[in-house]
């Protein structure tokens, strides 16, 4: 029981992810989760606007049932499968992170600083996330796919359009982290 | 019911994600930062198996659930639209913290400010349906 409310090793994590994919496979569908989004889009009336949202939207419920079970997957492993071990972080990434303002770094799954309430009252705040999800929300339309559709899917089938994603996924990501991120936490 | 396996899948997904750390805002970060191996060897691994399980179905080993051969949809060719979308994605990424998966992960483990960043995403998935033909594919 403690290995299973332990944080789970990545040796045990990517074949369990893996096993994902495998089994939406076998069920005749493919892992692929922000395909959803233009469901939703679809499903909210989005097909008046724009003809990519002009597809039977219903015939992707099976995916949407997907993200319901995900949300209460999240719910399950936080209040039944956890004892509440802090994230092991490089102590390095912990004082990084400590100087650009980010207390308590692993204590929990994502930082107060930009998901809490003070975050959330603030304009800044705010536009962190609205501009977050927009960049999120426009890149993986624009890409074809994810980190599910491409880096997972795409990757394990050996397609070429899937590790040119992956490499711009990078790109982004570095450039965030490394040289955005440090000017919008400045102290 | 035929959707209760689809159901369970998502469950299944979302404890593995939450579990292996990978919806955490602070893994990517360190993932992106180079100073943890933690990231590398999920997504490493996830690729590795996922190579070996479709070898065995492109062998004809593994058939899906309707007795027929699995196969993976073929992407577009293209580079424009991969480099560029890839790149904006990451950007969204390594900022929030959180891809389309992880997002609802999130919101059940009890981070309710994640409905602004799903509303966004929405927004911006519209944006892209509208501008798509005027974009470089």
């Amino acid at each position: 029981m403690e290995s299973i409310l332990n944080p789970w090793p990545w040796y045990v994590s990517g074949p369990l992810i893996a096993l994902i994919m495998a089994l939406l496979l076998y069920f005749g569908k493919t892992f692929g989760m922000s395909s959803n989004l233009r469901t939703m889009c679809s499903a909210f009336g989005a097909d008046k606007f724009a003809d990519f949202f002009r597809f039977d939207w219903k015939a992707q419920k099976w995916n949407l049932t997907v993200v319901l079970g995900a949300i209460i997957g999240g719910y399950i492993a936080v209040n039944f499968l956890s004892n509440g071990t802090p994230t092991n972080l490089n102590t390095t990434t912990i004082s990084e992170l400590q100087n650009l303002g980010f207390k308590n770094a692993g204590t929990t799954l994502v930082p107060k600083e930009m998901y809490g309430l003070d975050a959330l009252t603030s304009v800044e705040g705010l536009l962190i996330l609205i501009i977050g999800g927009l960049l999120v929300g426009f890149g993986t339309r624009y890409a074809g796919g994810c980190t599910s559709g491409h880096a997972i899917t795409g990757l394990s089938s050996l397609q070429k359009p899937s590790l040119i994603a992956v490499i711009g996924f990078f790109i982004g990501g570095l450039v965030m982290t490394n040289f955005i991120l440090p000017i919008i936490f400045n102290p | 019911m035929k959707f209760l396996k689809f159901l369970i899948v998502g469950i299944i997904f979302g404890i593995i994600l939450v579990k292996s750390e990978a919806v955490s805002w602070y893994r990517i970060y360190e993932m992106f930062r180079f100073q943890s191996f933690h990231m590398y060897g999920i997504i490493g691994t996830a690729i590795a198996s996922g190579v070996l399980f479709l070898q065995l179905a492109k062998k004809g080993f593994i058939k899906n659930i309707h007795g027929q051969k699995i196969a993976v949809p073929k992407k577009d060719r293209g580079f424009i639209r991969y480099i560029i979308g890839g790149t904006i994605f990451g950007l969204g990424w390594a900022l929030i913290g959180a891809c389309p998966g992880p997002m609802y992960i999130l919101l059940g483990t009890g981070v309710f400010s994640m409905l602004i960043v799903i509303a966004a995403a929405l927004i911006g998935t519209f944006l892209y349906g509208i501008l798509k033909n005027k974009l470089p594919h």
